[in-house]
């Protein structure tokens, strides 16, 4: 026990003599939530828009000064024909046009009936859309103004939004911060740190001393351990105090269900390292081969219902996927441990899986 | 010159060597090109909907067949209780829960109006916020839809309406993959490009055989040079191989611009990205240290980057630092001259900057680069 006492705090000393990861370890969690809770949105706004209005009359004034006023749209002044616009959007700033024909009063008083052109750039098709939308909503709202009877059965719509009533991106956003933070960070320390010794040939001192195998791995995770549940009290701290989060369940079982994604991430981690001879093949795996697919499978970027199935059995695979549906249901609807049991045990289950293998695969000899 | 190819001949012995790491850095990014495009759609659809119907009207009844039939819902369940549908959505079985308050279509007929409930999960904002408008744009159809039949009674004449025709140019289909596959290579090639190099430098120094290289009559800029090229080489390759193999066979996409123009920014960029890679190798000791720089700053330079989020939408602080970020420049170029084919004049600010990230990061990276430690 002593032993194992005095490796936890060698491997605590090799971690806090390298200034350069330490950033890592601390900084990325911080730099992340502060650029989710103020930089990165879903949200449009400022969008260019060109206007091409070959009718110029009172009527496209209206509209055009409606689309000035929202905050979706920046219009760029412009006195270009259709014939620009192509060449405008190669630039890649603007990002629609609205298009006027002649007569556009005219018409919408004589006939009852106007119409205008939306061109999108449509490289972006999410922009896109949401523009449309929101030209259309606008144009819509102008029609109502600007009619003269008050429509007739009106269905009014009175909606709430549950568990995140501004619609701040932040509530989304933290969880899968939690989850991909705590995940990658563990799994790369992990299989460095032991690849690392194998590489040195330190390894093979460790292996011929008295000393239990395994009770190296266990000093080697520990360290991380203690410093992932640091950084997840940071991580709290600063989206409760900085971004307004609430906590409203347990901060206990939150602990606790974090300590179990983490516990994941290290039998992952350790899996790597004995399956690499080198740290640069377990660096690959673990940066380049983890990444992008965590951020994509754990759910907060992209909704995962929307994928093709196979896919959807891929993310089933994903630890950060389980931590972050448990996080959502613990931190923001504050639910109990009774809706979480099931994601609970699946983490369990791979941590436990994960285990076995990792340790079959451990070479008590080198050859 | 005859040093350099010396060198360059040690490094790609190096690099052949080892065939378990160099397919590692061939199919890691071909199969993420291949898959993760999939993952990665914006397009908000099956959304699930709890209707508590407390009137069971006709008007209720078509005002639900109507949310069904517009293929963006699928129906969870049909029923009278709001507290069960406040239940669906806290297990996270329903996004949406509409409630039709009895005497609807009573009230709707007597009074001209009538309020709906709509209560959406908006844990994910973007979500609840497209789930919410398409289910008022549906109710608002239905809205017209009883309007104009009231109106076809003969009670009321119709009003002006403007008809908005929109047209989505580049990308008519809206195919999400068109955008994503073009920036995912980009990720991956930079990946690649500042990893490989930073390590591999890195790996001599822990190693000890700088030292030797060191002691040599090597020339600083012949060392670096050697070490620059068989990435850059690599980077190419890789690009080449996502573009064709998975962009093109998997994904259908063809450039629609020059392909010269492109491959002309590709060199560029990796230039301005092996720059990166060799400066985080120069600060470093340890392979563990140059992973640790590089990953925070991949991370930064990927959530800066347009890729997911659009840098317009930012804060005025954010979009200055995107500004310093060359991942940025070539997803831009990159969806730019792949989608819309755009030509040397519409990106020569891009060249510019570029040929400006690449001279930075290099100096620097040279100046900080001793020989004797």
């Amino acid at each position: 026990m002593k032993q194992l006492f005095t490796f936890i705090k060698k491997e605590f000393k090799h971690v806090f003599r390298d200034e350069k990861t330490l950033l890592l370890l601390f900084g990325l969690p911080i730099v992340q939530i502060v650029l989710f809770g103020f930089a990165l949105t879903n949200e449009i706004k400022d969008a260019s828009l060109i206007v091409v209005d070959y009718s110029k009359d009172a009527a496209t004034q209206q509209i055009i000064e409606k689309f000035r006023a929202s905050s979706s749209f920046m219009i760029e002044e412009s006195i270009l024909g259709t014939a620009e616009i192509e060449e405008e959007f190669k630039y890649g700033k603007v990002k629609m046009a609205l298009v006027f024909p002649h007569d556009f009063e005219k018409d919408l008083i004589s006939e009852r009936k106007a119409s205008v052109q939306l061109i999108a750039d449509a490289t972006d098709p999410n922009t896109a859309t949401t523009l449309v939308n929101h030209a259309n909503a606008i144009i819509r709202d102008h029609l109502q103004e600007i009619s003269p009877e008050k429509p007739n059965l009106n269905i009014l719509i009175d909606t709430r939004n549950i568990y995140n009533p501004e619609l701040k991106g932040t509530t989304n956003f933290v969880p899968g911060v939690m989850a991909l933070v705590l995940l990658l960070i563990c799994v790369l320390m992990t299989s460095v740190s032991i690849v690392k010794e194998k590489e040195n040939g330190t390894m093979e001192i460790l292996l011929v001393s008295p000393f239990n195998p395994f009770m190296v791995i266990i000093a080697k995770a520990v360290p991380y351990l203690l410093l992932s549940i640091v950084n997840l009290s940071i991580i709290l701290l600063l989206s409760v105090y900085l971004l307004d989060m609430p906590i409203n369940g347990s901060i206990a079982l939150l602990f606790g269900v974090s300590t179990l994604l983490i516990m994941t991430a290290l039998s992952l981690g350790l899996l790597i390292s004995n399956s690499t001879e080198s740290q640069q093949a377990a660096m690959l795996i673990s940066l380049m081969g983890m990444l992008l697919p965590t951020m994509m499978f754990t759910g907060f970027l992209f909704p995962l219902e929307n994928m093709p199935i196979p896919l959807q059995i891929i993310a089933n695979l994903v630890p950060s996927k389980w931590y972050y549906i448990i996080v959502k249901d613990v931190m923001i609807k504050g639910l109990g441990f009774s809706a979480i049991w099931k994601e609970t045990l699946i983490l369990t289950g791979m941590t436990v899986f994960l285990l076995i293998v990792s340790i079959r695969k451990f070479k008590i000899r080198l050859s | 010159m005859k040093t350099l190819s010396f060198l360059l001949q040690k490094e790609f012995k190096q690099i052949f060597r080892n065939p378990t790491l160099l397919r590692m850095i061939l199919a890691m990014p071909i199969i993420q090109l291949a898959i993760l495009p999939l993952a990665a759609d914006f397009e908000i659809k099956n959304i699930n909907v709890v209707i508590v119907d407390h009137d069971r009207s006709t008007y209720s009844i078509d005002l639900v067949n109507k949310i069904i039939a517009s293929g963006y819902f699928i129906l969870v369940d049909y029923i009278n209780s709001e507290r069960q549908g406040f239940d669906y959505l806290e297990s996270d079985e329903a996004d949406v829960v509409l409630e039709i308050p009895l005497d609807f279509e009573r009230n709707l007929i007597r009074e001209n109006h009538e309020q709906l409930f709509l209560a959406i999960n908006a844990i994910n904002g973007t979500k609840a916020n497209v789930g919410g408008g398409y289910l008022s744009r549906v109710i608002g159809d239905f809205n017209q839809e009883i309007r104009m039949e009231w109106y076809q009674r003969g009670r009321r004449s119709n009003g002006p309406t403007i008809e908005a025709k929109a047209i989505n140019w580049f990308n008519p289909l809206l195919n999400y993959q068109f955008f994503m596959v073009p920036g995912i290579l980009v990720v991956l090639v930079t990946m690649v490009g500042a990893y490989m190099c930073a390590l591999n430098i890195v790996k001599e120094k822990e190693v000890g055989t700088i030292e030797q290289i060191n002691v040599t009559p090597i020339k600083k800029h012949h060392f670096i040079l050697g070490k620059l090229i068989p990435f850059w080489i690599i980077g190419i390759f890789v690009f080449t191989l996502g573009l064709f193999l998975v962009a093109r066979l998997i994904y259908g996409i063809v450039a629609v611009g020059s392909l010269s123009l492109l491959y002309g920014y590709l060199a560029l960029y990796l230039v301005a990205v092996l720059g990166i890679g060799l400066l985080v190798s120069t600060y470093s000791q340890t392979q563990q240290q140059a992973m640790s720089l590089a990953f925070f700053l991949m991370m930064i330079f990927l959530l800066m980057s347009g890729l997911f989020t659009s840098i317009e939408s930012m804060p005025g602080w954010a979009r200055v630092i995107a500004q310093f970020n060359p991942v940025t420049y070539f997803i831009d170029v990159m969806r730019m001259i792949v989608m819309k084919g755009s030509g040397f004049q519409h990106v020569t600010k891009h060249f510019v900057i570029m040929t400006g990230f690449a001279l930075v990061f290099n100096t620097w990276a040279i100046i900080n680069y001793r020989k004797t430690t």
